[in-house]
């Protein structure tokens, strides 16, 4: 049987307050444990909620951001279990009236492009974190983190791959930092996903049994985890089993899924709007201002490449993956906007290798865009080959000659023999040189030519303009 | 002296006639002497007590004074304060030192008034009789045999028996206004919002609301003054203008109208109450009020509401008491599961245990649309009933609670009859207004009744104007029991 594959993702992004969604308290990663925590984050008894308006601003702003309904009022809810890392025995969430409705974004499967529809966000607050190392037969509580304000983006199940899965959630996460609301951070868990998975006959309109893994902190374990487990339920249903619904954890280290509580275990949460926190109401003009202060957007200016720099799809989805990156390509291509193609090729090819390699961020980028435009100009005005430009480069990166591109290629040597008399001479020494070679060629042997371009290029170190060479071989042996 | 209004003994402070040590010595011995018969406070701390009094005594030297600098003001054992043992009359909490003051300690603390302890109450707050605390039953000054209502119930005798001149209550159905009545002093629960609930121990968020108990309305007053305020740190604390609750005590009630609930007078108050009742109304007709008619068809139904909606609530305020951060947890225990069962089944008593199950059945799943979701909307109509009726009359008068206070014992076993004690004063929490009883006389075994005054949204200082003329006109705010 052909199977579709059928997945939906909740997202958990952090939200780039300075304090905790409900309290004063700082929310900086990585203090001594409990440092952090006042006397609202440690659920003592009286205290009470108030709600942070930044978190508030921020999740307004991601909702304008995908098109989506900001609900006025919308409702905080508790949501009620018992964990020793939540310390009211409550976790404040929303339930019904979400402030973020609806909305959608788009990805970039290669050349084509699809639509994954949003159903929500919503804002929460974050638990503590149970330590059970160290503490000999204990555990240890740590409540830094408890009450750091975090956005729930839930989505429609919408992607049909753990290709598409991958790509919405990068899409997303460029999305949050391309609007300041998130720092993105996977590994401090800022940017956190879980993954409801299922599959169904090919053709079925009827949603299959799904399982939800758990916690998939980086895109490469999201990849796996959906890929083991999309064939663990295709194995399931084959060998005429049935897929139990349930929670399951994606272990790293084997690279599976396994179960972490099933449906029957599932708490009733008891969820009820919260008393101690009114409805939001959010005026209008609010949410006009903030739609003011939103940077364009990644969308936005994927299309404005298209158009405007002749980029292809792919290209500009790539260099609109963060916000970095797009002002990067459009410092330099606002400079030279006919090269703005080979701008696209240096900053998607050489920069981000060399950035890769050094586990940089473009914006930390040594070599400035003005710097690449003199450098592009090069190539394109013929001073010195594509080749040479990678030498040139290196140079740059490291800082060389005050990153002067013209005094690299001067000291280098890496100037092309761009004169026509000296290339005709040239030419002319190598096909006294090569009279068998040339004798080959006019005999028909059109791998000859190749030779004989060798032998010049050769006798110049490569440094001559391999257009003129051929052009005038080509003149002189016709 | 224990018999003066705020006023006098503040004039008293003020003319230097006596100190606050001295005052506070003087209240502190009273406590001494009746306390072990009346078990009003869980925690008297004489020391601290004075240091404050001491403290009251250079404000006043410097003559940095109001009209609370140096008055002793004993606190419910619900509100937090710093280095203070808070442990809300429940065993949960009986090794609780807060870290921090409430809102509203924080404002007695400004005003320069003199914490004189920790009055006992009913655990978290629930309990009609005071008979649910984790520290005993208090008795009714009146009459030791009574229960003293509940669940301000340590605060009501305090007052009633002179150990301190005014206390804080709490009230979420009534845990003011019913103690009042039952030991007959005068207490007011303000409109939902108007007192601070930060470090006011949650109860029922919705409907907690903190005020004032005190042997008259003028002395309320004051107390209301300081008491309330916005707090930043509530988000249900409401920003208003800031108001003189005792600017209008003086008017008279010419055009005063009285609305009665035909409902309040239907059945269920007993005879000797409703005797007093329509002698206290004779009294404001002669103060120039008239009576009328009034209707809150819902009323009935507020009992039932109540004890939908203030369960739920209590169920999730109350999770955060496992065991883990603070309080009281079990000696032995298996694993996590085991030690949350225990520590919760030995550090709840048995009617937060009845409140815990009676909220998390109404919010689960497929109980909440028939019983929270339904409550909710009854509990709007009720608030309804009360906006038709304020459209015919400025205040709505009753019987506080439907009989004077209940034997030791008499309701502890039968939950039902225990909550029907709050079957007047429930509607106006549910609706979030305000509330208050003043004693009109007494009933049955010459126990105290009291009058309930229920006012539109803020009209506090109308209500107290109200209740102020009735107290100049007669004299049952100034009895005392024969202790």
């Amino acid at each position: 049987m052909q199977w579709e594959i059928v997945i939906g993702l909740e997202i958990h992004a952090q939200l780039s307050t300075q304090s905790k969604i409900f309290s004063g308290a700082s929310i900086a990663y990585g203090a001594m444990p409990n440092t952090q925590a006042c006397v609202v984050d440690l659920a003592l008894p009286g205290v009470l909620p108030v709600l942070n308006r930044g978190a508030v601003e921020r999740a307004i702003k991601f909702g304008l951001a995908i098109g989506a309904t900001i609900n006025s009022p919308s409702i905080f809810a508790r949501k009620n279990y018992f964990y020793p890392d939540l310390p009211k025995g409550y976790q404040i969430s929303q339930y019904e009236l979400p402030i973020v409705e609806g909305g959608e974004v788009s990805i970039q499967i290669g050349e084509s492009e699809k639509t994954i529809r949003l159903t929500r966000a919503h804002l929460e607050e974050d638990a503590g974190k149970s330590l059970h190392e160290d503490f000999h037969g204990m555990s240890g509580i740590d409540l830094n983190r408890a009450g750091t304000p975090l956005l729930e983006i839930v989505s429609e199940p919408d992607m049909r791959s753990s290709t598409e899965a991958v790509a919405y959630a990068k899409i997303l996460h460029a999305l949050v930092r391309w609007i300041g609301i998130c720092d993105g951070n996977m590994q401090e868990g800022s940017f956190r996903c879980d993954a409801n998975v299922s599959v169904r006959p090919r053709g079925s309109d009827k949603l299959g049994t799904r399982c939800e893994i758990k916690n998939l902190n980086s895109f490469r374990f999201l990849e796996k985890a959906i890929d083991f487990e999309v064939e663990r339920q295709i194995e399931l249903l084959e060998d005429g089993g049935m897929v139990r619904q349930e929670t399951r954890l994606f272990d790293a280290n084997k690279g599976e899924t396994r179960t972490m509580r099933t449906k029957e275990d599932a708490n009733d949460y008891r969820y009820f709007p919260d008393p101690d926190l009114l409805p939001v109401e959010i005026e209008s003009d609010w949410i006009e201002q903030l739609r003011e202060s939103l940077p364009e957007l990644p969308h936005a200016r994927r299309e404005r490449y298209i158009s405007n720099y002749g980029l292809s799809a792919y290209d500009a989805s790539v260099l609109t993956s963060s916000r970095e990156m797009a002002d990067y390509f459009e410092a330099a291509a606002e400079q030279v906007p006919e090269q703005a193609k080979l701008c696209a090729n240096w900053i998607m090819g050489e920069i981000s290798a060399r950035l890769k390699k050094e586990d940089m961020d473009i914006i930390d980028c040594p070599v400035g865009s003005t710097i690449l435009v003199t450098l592009i100009k090069r190539v394109h005005d013929g001073t010195i080959s594509g080749k040479a430009a990678k030498t040139v480069f290196e140079s740059l990166w490291l800082g060389e000659l005050k990153q002067d591109v013209d005094a690299i290629i001067e000291s280098k040597g890496l100037k092309q023999i761009s004169d026509d008399s000296a290339i005709e001479k040239l030419v002319d020494e190598v096909l006294v040189a090569n009279a068998q070679q040339v004798a080959d060629y006019r005999n028909g042997k059109e791998k000859a030519f190749n030779a004989l371009v060798g032998q010049v290029m050769k006798a110049t170190k490569g440094k001559a303009n391999p257009a003129q060479v051929n052009a005038m071989l080509k003149k002189k042996l016709s | 002296m224990f018999n003066e209004s705020l006023k006098q003994l503040s004039k008293r402070l003020a003319k230097k006639e006596i100190s606050s040590v001295e005052l506070t010595t003087e209240f502190l011995e009273r406590i001494k002497k009746f306390n072990p018969e009346f078990n009003a406070f869980i925690t008297i701390d004489e020391e601290k007590t004075l240091t404050q009094a001491k403290q009251a005594d250079q404000k006043i030297a410097s003559g940095d004074t109001g009209p609370l600098t140096g008055i002793p003001v004993a606190q419910k054992d619900i509100f937090c304060a710093k280095g203070w043992l808070t442990t809300c009359g429940s065993k949960m909490l009986s090794n609780f030192v807060s870290p921090y003051d409430a809102g509203v300690i924080e404002r007695f603390d400004q005003a320069g008034a003199v914490n004189m302890g920790k009055t006992n109450m009913d655990e978290f707050a629930m309990g009609s009789s005071n008979e649910t605390s984790f520290y005993g039953p208090v008795r009714n000054p009146w009459d030791v045999a009574a229960v003293p209502g509940g669940s301000s119930g340590g605060s009501a005798c305090a007052v009633a028996a002179r150990m301190v001149p005014a206390a804080t209550g709490t009230d979420t159905g009534g845990s003011i206004r019913q103690p009042a009545a039952l030991c007959g002093i005068s207490g007011i629960k303000p409109t939902y919002g108007t007192v601070s609930r930060y470090g006011m121990i949650a109860f029922a968020s919705s409907l907690d609301q903190g005020g004032p108990m005190a042997k008259s309305v003028e002395d309320l007053a004051i107390l209301l003054n300081v008491m309330t305020g916005f707090d930043q740190r509530d988000s249900t604390s409401l920003q208003r203008e800031k108001e003189d609750y005792a600017r209008d005590l003086e008017k008279p009630l010419s055009g005063l109208r009285i609305g009665l609930p035909k409902e309040y007078f239907a059945k269920g108050m007993s005879s000797d109450v409703e005797k007093a009742v329509e002698q206290a109304l004779d009294q404001y007709r002669k103060l120039g009020a008239e009576t009328v008619e009034v209707t809150l068809p819902n009323s009935p139904l507020s009992i039932p509401v109540y004890y939908v909606l203030a369960p739920a609530e209590a169920s999730s305020n109350l999770s955060r008491f496992d065991g883990v951060r603070y309080g009281y947890r079990t000696q032995i225990y298996q694993d996590l599961g085991d030690m949350y069962r225990k520590t919760r089944a030995e550090g709840f008593g048995v009617e937060v245990k009845r409140r815990i199950l009676i909220g998390t059945y109404v919010l689960s799943h497929g109980y909440y649309d028939a019983y929270y979701i339904k409550a909710q909307k009854l509990r709007r109509l009720i608030a309804q009933d009360f906006k038709h009726a304020f459209s015919q009359c400025d205040v709505i008068m009753g019987p506080t609670a439907p009989t004077v206070a209940f034997d030791l014992g008499e309701k502890s076993s039968d939950p039902i009859q225990m909550y029907l004690s709050d079957i007047y004063t429930s509607a106006a929490s549910l609706a979030g207004l305000p509330g208050m009883s003043i004693p009109i006389g007494f009933g049955d075994k010459n126990r105290p009744v009291g009058l309930h005054i229920i006012g539109n949204y803020f009209a506090e200082a109308r209500m107290l104007n109200i209740a102020h003329q009735y107290q100049m006109a007669t004299d049952w705010h100034q009895r005392m029991p024969g202790i």
